[in-house]
């Protein structure tokens, strides 16, 4: 009958339609990074890395860069900007740090995520090295002073003529354990 | 239309295998009246359960401070009486109203797929079953909201999240196969002589409302997958922790969100569109334009979704473009408008339970649409967000929109579906005091909105007070005349006075040609449609 083999047809087109919408959910994820990446909008990428051409100064301009840290919630550590508030030039090269402190009784390992407000910042910031790009592990009791070295780019328009960039620490200790002993099993596997 | 020639088959046909006696009967049914009546059962059946809740909200709300429930078990209270109106009551009803009524609209014997019919159904009852039972789980039900942001629903969530997370999996199947089976049957099965243009705006509006959930729903069911993954599997898609984001949470469930919320009421649009004509005695105006209009506001719905998340720091470019995207669905939901009322225009108009209903949606869905309006304008949406107002708004848009709709549709159909005149006072009793309740209740919360009441709190500021009373007596007033419509169908079905096949004199359309109770096998052998006149 034909109207069985139309209905059929069309069945596996619609049910070919879910799938790929069940797909398009998942495909949502990269989409978005890779938007927020282009157009700097969730304030999470900055630019990393050294300076592409010398830098020229900007000595008429200066801009307020404002460091905070953010508490998670699950996350013991003392954690604070060595100075709150920077007046740089653009094209300045600033160095900073976080002290960062482990008042618990155990070895732990810590990541801090950045984000840059307001977002359209984000990609006039550039970080020549930061804490934020490795795992930060800390003994039990242990203090360090976590450096960063940042610059303005010249480039950055007149209204934006200040900076907030926070940091949140989050407690990875558990997950780089499970990567740890997953690195010595297969170490022990190869020895074998 | 001949009407000599249907009802000459129908002498014809031999009433040979009925439906089967007992449990069994529903068990295993393929019928879609069958089918169809267990989707509105159930859908009641929510309906009732939901709006429990609802009252035990504004029972805790008619005063300032602590009364009745703990704030947790309120919080679980806004969220269960969310997901099950959305999930439980609106969505199964139109799927039944479709089930039942779409093959009688085009001239087809059954839907497309009858086994999946069975099937879709059935899932129901399971899924929503497990969502209550969470209930009396350590930790209680949900408690997140409807829109289950993450990481409230990860991080935060009580551990029964999981079986919500089952429960949105399985009633997704479940509406993902009824949109399938909607949309095989209107493609496939319709009369000869039944072109697309001259199908029903309920059958059109349906076919849209089923691509929209092929297209959602498995977006629905991504979004708490990786809430699954993320609860149980180590994933970070919404935990900055391990490098994800709790916005694209938002983003991700908004994309689903918002169409979600055109299929909430394209189908209404289509009921509207059925009673509005019968009632005033004019053919419907402006028929294809209510059809590209129906198609604008289903492509809008894809383009919009960010416009319920203007306060999470979104470019100013994106605050504009979702601003403007949003107020153009007002072009096409204005052409409809339009034409309800220009169809009423000089018609010879009679004030049935069904017309006053769908003349009520018409007035109070577009209250809800101007506040919508309101709330599409980004930078006074800082003002609004998360308050009463938004509160006020899809409650105007859902209640007398989508319920009333639904509503309409069964005191319109019921003589079909019962082979018994509607009791009109009682029907009329009912559509007043739905009328009133429905408008002191929601109507108050646009003030205490804008005056800054949040939303999900179970305690509030003083200067609220006066108007969540009030708002807390219309409440109850909605909440128990709905007893009067259960009263009124039950008595509907087991007497009245015997109804003819065209039981409102300016009926048009295929379902009116078959006899008062529709046989349970109706057009067998397809009719021939000349279309209307």
């Amino acid at each position: 009958m034909s109207v069985a083999a139309d209905t059929k047809k069309l069945v596996a087109r619609l049910v070919l339609g879910t799938v790929l919408m069940f797909g398009f959910g998942f495909a949502m994820v990269p989409i978005y990074n890779v938007f927020c990446e282009i157009t700097g909008l969730n304030g999470k990428i900055t630019r990393t890395g050294e300076a592409e051409e010398p830098l020229v100064v900007n000595q008429d301009r200066t801009i307020k860069v404002r460091f905070i840290s953010v508490f998670n919630e699950e996350m013991p550590w003392e954690f604070e900007p060595l100075q709150k508030v920077y007046r740089v030039n653009p094209g300045q090269m600033q160095q900073t740090a976080f002290v960062a402190r482990n008042p618990t009784a155990n070895n732990m390992v810590a990541q801090a995520i950045p984000s840059v407000s307001p977002s359209e910042a984000a990609q006039y910031l550039q970080k020549v090295n930061c804490f934020c790009f490795d795992r930060q592990p800390l003994d039990a009791g242990a203090q360090a002073e976590m450096p960063m070295v940042f610059f303005i780019d010249p480039e950055i328009p007149e209204h934006l003529d200040s900076i907030t960039l926070s940091y949140t620490l989050f407690d990875i200790t558990d997950q780089q354990q499970l990567v740890e002993a997953s690195k010595n099993n297969n170490d022990k596997r190869s020895t074998l | 239309m001949s009407a000599a020639d249907i009802t000459a088959e129908h002498h014809d046909e031999h009433h040979d295998h009925g439906p089967a006696k007992g449990f069994t009967r529903w068990l295993y049914t393929t019928n879609h009246k069958d089918i169809g009546s267990m989707y509105l059962w159930f859908s009641l059946a929510m309906f009732l359960v939901g709006g429990c809740m609802a009252l035990v909200i504004r029972a805790e709300l008619f005063q300032p401070g602590l009364q009745l429930v703990e704030p947790g078990f309120f919080n679980q209270m806004t969220t269960m009486h969310g997901l099950i109106m959305v999930f439980g009551a609106v969505m199964p009803a139109f799927v039944g109203l479709a089930n039942w009524m779409v093959p009688m609209m085009i001239g087809a014997p059954d839907m497309a797929l009858p086994r999946m019919n069975n099937w879709s159904f059935w899932i129901l009852p399971f899924a929503f079953g497990m969502l209550l039972l969470t209930l009396f789980m350590d930790g209680g039900a949900p408690n997140f909201g409807w829109t289950f942001y993450a990481p409230l629903s990860t991080t935060y969530a009580p551990p029964s999240v999981t079986f919500f997370i089952f429960a949105v999996h399985m009633m997704g199947i479940s509406s993902i196969m009824g949109a399938i089976n909607i949309v095989a049957t209107i493609l496939n099965m319709r009369a000869p002589g039944m072109t697309l243009m001259k199908m029903p705006l309920f059958v059109w509006t349906w076919l849209i409302t089923a691509y929209l959930l092929i297209a959602v729903m498995p977006v629905l069911a991504g979004v708490v997958t990786m809430m699954l993954m993320d609860i149980h599997f180590g994933t970070s898609f919404f935990d900055a922790a391990g490098g994800g984001d709790p916005v694209l949470f938002q983003h991700v469930f908004w994309f689903f969100g918002h169409p979600e919320v055109y299929i909430m009421i394209l189908p209404a649009f289509g009921i509207v569109s059925a009673i509005i004509p019968t009632f005033a005695r004019k053919q419907l105006f402006g028929y294809a334009s209510m059809v590209y209009a129906t198609a604008s506001i289903a492509f809008l719905s894809f383009i919009v979704w960010a416009h319920h998340m203007f306060t999470v720091g979104m470019p100013l470019a994106g605050e504009l473009f979702f601003m403007f995207a949003t107020m153009l669905i007002a072009v096409p939901t204005g052409v409809k408008v339009f034409n309800w009322i220009a169809t009423m225009w000089r018609g010879s108009m009679t004030f049935e339970t069904p017309m006053l209903f769908a003349i009520a949606f018409v007035i109070l869905f577009t209250i809800g649409g101007l506040s919508g309006l309101m709330l599409a304008i980004a930078p006074a949406d800082f003002q609004y967000h998360d308050t009463y107002f938004v509160v006020a708004h899809f409650h105007y848009v859902l209640v007398p929109g989508a319920i009333f709709s639904i509503m309409a549709a069964v005191y319109y159909w019921l003589p079909k579906w019962t082979g018994h005149q509607l009791n009109e006072s009682a029907g009329k009793f009912h559509f007043w005091m739905s009328f009133i309740g429905v408008n002191i209740t929601f109507f108050p919360m646009h003030f205490i909105g804008l005056a800054g009441m949040p939303r999900r709190i179970p305690d509030y500021a003083l200067q609220f007070a006066d108007f969540n009373a009030i708002a807390t007596v219309g409440a109850f007033i909605f909440g128990f005349s709905q007893l009067i419509f259960v009263w009124n169908v039950i008595q509907n079905i087991r007497s009245g006075k015997k109804a003819e096949a065209r039981c409102w004199e300016g009926a048009e359309g295929l379902e009116w040609e078959v006899p008062s109770p529709a046989p349970y096998h109706t057009f067998t052998t397809p009719p021939k449609f000349e279309g209307a006149k």
